[in-house]
């Protein structure tokens, strides 16, 4: 996998990318604090919604089973993976039983995340994205660089063109309006005719055994209402204990991810209802290293995220150099916590390094996961798993010269002394290997030649 | 079809095995602080005025009415909007039902012939004033939730009686009445996209139109 900082420096050229970030992420920034401004309870539903996951997580094993069993109740099928292969695998042989060469989908990280589309491909089966962005990027063969808004680095002209090229021959106008027209008369007969929909959640109700989409454009109701069979894939730690729990993220989710007071449309299920949606339901239940993630005592936190997203337009790395930059569908301060400790850290071992702990993401969590202190606690990993010699050198010497004060008068003068020969204008801007890549990005005031005791001793004797 | 599991059964001894020991260490929380707004502090009246506020500011058209108006409020909107034919769910009040456009009950409407109706009339089950949202659970008077999605136009009769004022209570009152493993959808505007370039766009796959028509209460 390419490093971050590789990526990371090829998206900071692309002036196009940066401005519409710019623009999106201060936009959506500004609208989720106006809307959660106008909470008087905003920190106690952050608490409570914090306490809700860290029940689901402790009682998982239990709130699983139960769950399971409310669905097969309801006339639902559950199925579990343990990893990627086995929850496409669901999908697939659910399609192939139906004869169905297309399935609709509602835009889902999850499915992202396992590859679902590509899986279904190897079977001939088509997976059709119905989600404005992902549709866009599907004709395209482009990929989400925002959790909310995924082609926020395309502008209205390129999305005319792609349009004319692909699913609206002759369109002349870039107007959103008559692009997202043009979207929806596409779409509209592929949903009317479906046979299977899938679809990820938001959450999974462990009392009821019920299944929550949230969403916006009506694409989810119809994947999840219209086709006959739907297989929805739910990760282990999307449960809420309780019904009434929704009562308290439907009000963080919606104003932290798009600065709502509510999205237009929630949709929630269970099982089967005679007469009405479809009349064979397949929730599969999947780890794909999420146990991994839960057995960290410091990192399991990051199984709280409800992918609001607030915490990519706050961060000051994710809005500069955009999703793409993170190598993951995961991306944003996020991703930073949650990809490294799902694949496992040695496949992405620079992303918890893609910040600059500054903290806003943790003070607009809405469940307050503590991503600065997962990011320090990945970032040890990461160094006893790549081996970090430099670094470990470097904090040795340090912790050397802050030993005693003959040290440090040691360690400044023998600094002001090495690093003269590079000092231009009284700053450092290119150090010598190993230093180099170090200062590539940073400029660093020239050492004094004399340091301030030295100079006190002389001024008081 | 054969049903059941797709997968070995070790799937899921496997997951459950896994999630039992990486939890072992895990705390729970004594209890979850529920210390946010449970109840509302509102007026009856204040309520309903909140929510056809927060309703409009999500672009739904709203309109106050006397129960005794719903139809010719409804015959009015179709009027407007061209809408020629109507679909009901069956157990539509019958006062409600407009004149002057084509009633199609919908008693097991195929997806497409749903697709050939211009709007939809339903009642809700419940409204939601601060977030100005109306929740619908498939009742009688509600229909399938498709009905309420395919047609272009949606017609919703909200009674002041059935607006609480927080998320929270309208959880609650769905549970207390039994309704929690109904189908429910939530409906907050007509359905939107801010996709491309962040600018709003009403409708894209579900109704771009929505209507609510408040009933006064009798007094």
């Amino acid at each position: 996998m390419t490093t971050f900082p590789e990526a990371a420096r090829r998206e900071l050229a692309n002036d196009q990318l940066r401005t519409n970030l710019r623009n999106a992420t201060e936009t959506i920034r500004a609208k989720r604090g106006r809307a959660v401004a106008e909470l008087p309870d905003w920190e106690a539903l952050r608490d409570a919604a914090k306490a809700i996951k860290e029940d689901v997580l402790a009682n998982l094993g239990p709130y699983l089973e139960r769950f399971e069993e409310e669905v097969t109740a309801a006339g639902g099928h559950v199925h579990w993976a343990r990893d990627a292969a086995e929850a496409n695998a669901v999908v697939v042989e659910v399609a192939r039983r139906h004869d169905a060469t297309e399935v609709v989908k509602v835009k889902s990280l999850t499915t992202d995340e396992i590859g679902l589309n590509d899986a279904l491909a190897a079977a001939g089966i088509h997976a059709l994205e119905t989600d404005f962005a992902e549709l866009i990027l599907q004709l395209d063969g482009d990929w989400p660089s925002h959790i909310l808004v995924p082609a926020i680095h395309r502008n209205r002209t390129e999305i005319r063109d792609l349009f004319a090229r692909t699913i609206a021959p002759g369109i002349t106008s870039d107007d959103p309006r008559d692009l997202a027209e043009a979207s929806r008369a596409y779409l509209r007969e592929r949903f009317l005719a479906a046979r299977v929909g899938v679809s990820g959640a938001n959450f999974g109700i462990v009392e009821t055994g019920s299944v929550c989409v949230v969403e916006s454009e009506g694409n989810g109701r119809m994947c999840t209402t219209l086709p006959p069979v739907l297989v929805t894939i739910l990760g282990i730690e999307k449960l809420l204990p309780r019904f009434a729990d929704l009562g308290v993220l439907l009000q963080v989710l919606p104003r932290s991810s798009t600065g709502e007071r509510m999205n237009p449309y929630t949709s929630l299920w269970t099982g089967v209802t005679a007469g009405d949606g479809p009349q064979e339901l397949h929730v599969v239940l999947l780890d794909n290293g999420r146990t991994r993630v839960l057995a960290d005592e410091v990192g399991r936190q990051a199984l709280h995220c409800i992918r609001c997203s607030a915490c990519l337009n706050v961060c000051p790395v994710y809005s500069r150099t955009g999703g793409h930059a993170y190598g993951s569908v995961y991306p944003g301060p996020i991703g930073a916590i949650l990809t490294p400790q799902l694949h496992g850290i040695e496949h992405a071992a620079s992303l918890p390094f893609a910040s600059s702990l500054c903290g806003a993401c943790y003070e607009v969590c809405p469940v307050k996961i503590d991503i600065p202190r997962v990011l320090v606690h990945l970032r040890a990993k990461a160094v006893e798993a790549t081996g970090g010699a430099g670094e470990r050198a470097a904090m040795e010497t340090a912790a050397w010269a802050f030993e005693s004060p003959r040290h440090l008068s040691i360690a400044q003068r023998a600094g002001a002394l090495l690093t003269r020969p590079f000092a231009r204008g009284g700053s450092l801007h290119r150090l010598p290997p190993p230093l180099r890549a170090w200062s590539r990005t940073r400029d660093l005031k020239a050492p004094a030649t004399r340091s301030f005791r030295r100079w006190w001793r002389k001024e008081r004797s | 079809m054969a049903q059941g599991a797709l997968l070995s059964p070790d799937a899921r001894a496997d997951v459950l095995r896994r999630v039992a020991s990486a939890a072992a260490g895990a705390h729970a929380p004594l209890s979850v602080p529920r210390g946010y707004r449970r109840h509302g502090a509102l007026q009856p009246e204040e309520r309903g005025e909140l929510f056809c506020r927060r309703a409009g500011e999500y672009r739904a058209d709203v309109r106050r009415v006397h129960a005794r108006e719903v139809a010719a409020a409804c015959a009015e909107i179709c009027a407007a909007s061209g809408v020629r034919r109507l679909v009901v769910p069956q157990g539509l009040p019958t006062a409600w039902r407009p004149s002057g456009v084509e009633l199609v009950v919908d008693e097991g409407l195929s997806a497409h012939e749903l697709d050939a109706t211009d709007g939809a009339l339903t009642g809700c089950t419940l409204a939601i004033a601060e977030t100005g949202t109306i929740i619908l659970t498939a009742g009688p008077a509600e229909g399938r939730r498709a009905i309420s999605l395919v047609p272009d136009l949606h017609v919703c009769v909200v009674s002041e009686g059935q607006i609480v004022e927080l998320v929270p209570e309208a959880f609650t009152a769905l549970a207390d009445r039994g309704l929690a493993r109904r189908p429910i959808t939530l409906i907050s505007g007509p359905s939107a996209t801010s996709d491309i370039e962040l600018s709003r766009v009403e409708g894209v796959h579900g109704p771009r139109n929505l209507f609510v028509l408040v009933l006064r209460e009798v007094s």
